[in-house]
């Protein structure tokens, strides 16, 4: 039986000035599984993730994410059950990589305490006093994962999530997406390769001339 | 999970961006020296006039203060990446918190931009004492809670914005006129003994009014520069 979606997309466009990037968007990503769109370079996949994300309005149609229609005020209350790990780290450059789960764990109300078994979980137990700006793309990767896993996010979405990572890093996105699954959330992949993320998608869609459609349930 | 209270979330903003200038130092070792090479070559190009150069010197320290001022308050918008600016909202954060954490931390660090700077500015131009000095310290803290106001709201108001770089000191011209007024004329109404009411209620005024623009406005801001 397919699960109820926990992120609905109706006739949803975007455009940047005159620039159309989305059109017509229908999509629906289930509570409990991971979703994968695949689109090359430019196809608008990363402003597909940002208005799932409700960080971006689209200029039509509609948007609902956990049951609830997108306004102004809805975006606000439910955000904190959505984590976007984008192609930049969010991370403060001169702060340590503890400091900055330090500050996200203060801000988002969780455990101090649990900041260094996370760190610990991704494998930068040794590396926790290094500045983020001292530190490969990779370790500023590894302390996002950790921050998801912290913050236990209800949808989690990941733009080009392998891209960079070796083996092991690689290994980490897996288990996260695993684990937001298993707590009845969904995961939203993008990426220009679908190789990667194959093996942990539950369904595919392409992203084609600003419309995504759909590859296939697995 | 419930995160922080409002003066919480902006108490950790505060926190940490005192936390990024302590490691970066920008105001300590570069705003800082260059204001102070500002205020001595101000001296130097007005020559030996000793009694000109004692009369403008309080208004050299407000202009040094006010230019210098807003690079510190600026120094946020070049921090914050979208990245940064994209997680905070997803944690939920005020954005009314925010800006007052902001503009917390951008105060301390322009009251060390002044408590550096007018030592100096005695030294080198060697004004006309007046009595009252503690209003003087009221006038400080006034100027530099108002100079992070208007910086960090110009900084929300431009943030997002290509020509923000251009747009910002032009934006925050303007606003800082007031202060600047109130200021000076507070200094000049102390040497001349008369009453310094009108210029230090147009201060407090101009903050009040600041904060509650700052304030009301945050959430529209963060909205818009996304």
């Amino acid at each position: 039986m397919p699960s109820s979606p926990l992120v609905q997309l109706n006739d949803v466009a975007v455009r940047y000035g005159r620039v159309p990037v989305l059109n017509s968007v229908e999509l629906e990503v289930p509570a409990g599984e991971a979703t994968g769109i695949v689109g090359p370079n430019g196809s608008g996949k990363s402003t597909l993730l940002r208005v799932l994300a409700t960080l971006l309005r689209p200029t039509e149609g509609r948007v609902s994410v956990f049951g609830t229609e997108m306004g102004r005020e809805t975006a606000f209350s439910i955000r904190r059950r959505i984590a976007l790990i984008g192609h930049q780290p969010a991370l403060y450059p001169q702060l340590t990589l503890r400091e900055n789960l330090v500050f996200v764990s203060r801000l988002s109300g969780h455990s101090e305490e649990r900041v260094d078994e996370m760190l610990d979980l991704v494998g930068l137990a040794g590396a926790k006093h290094r500045r983020a700006e001292q530190s490969s793309h990779g370790m500023q990767r590894r302390v996002e994962f950790a921050r998801v896993i912290l913050t236990k996010p209800d949808l989690l979405l990941l733009d080009e999530a392998h891209a960079g990572l070796d083996r092991e890093a690689g290994q980490l996105v897996d288990a996260v997406v695993e684990n937001v699954r298993s707590r009845g959330g969904a995961a939203v992949f993008v990426s220009h390769e679908l190789d990667r993320m194959l093996p942990l998608v539950q369904s595919t869609y392409e992203l084609v001339g600003g419309a995504v459609i759909p590859g296939g349930s697995r | 999970m419930t995160g922080p209270s409002f003066w919480g979330q902006a108490y950790e903003i505060g926190r940490k961006d005192m936390r990024v200038e302590g490691r970066s130092g920008e105001v300590l070792n570069i705003t800082i020296p260059f204001g102070a090479v500002a205020l001595l070559l101000i001296p130097l190009a007005i020559g030996i006039d000793r009694p000109l150069i004692a009369s403008v010197g309080p208004g050299m320290f407000w202009v040094v203060t006010l230019l210098f001022g807003m690079l510190v308050t600026f120094r946020h918008s070049a921090t914050e990446t979208v990245a940064n600016r994209e997680m905070m909202v997803l944690l939920g954060m005020d954005p009314a918190a925010q800006f007052v954490g902001r503009v917390s931390a951008s105060f301390l660090l322009l009251l060390v931009f002044e408590g550096v700077l007018a030592p100096l500015t005695i030294v080198l131009y060697n004004p006309d004492p007046v009595s009252g000095w503690p209003v003087l310290l009221v006038v400080l803290l006034l100027m530099a809670i108002g100079l992070a106001l208007i910086g960090t709201l110009a900084s929300g108001i431009t943030s997002g914005l290509r020509s923000r770089n251009t747009l910002a000191p032009l934006l925050v011209a303007p606003l800082s006129l007031p202060l600047l007024v109130g200021a000076s004329q507070t200094y000049e109404a102390l040497s001349q003994e008369s009453s310094i009411l009108t210029p230090i209620l147009l201060l407090v005024a101009v903050v009040l009014g600041l904060a509650v623009v700052g304030v009301l406005t945050a959430r529209f801001l963060e909205e818009a520069s996304r």
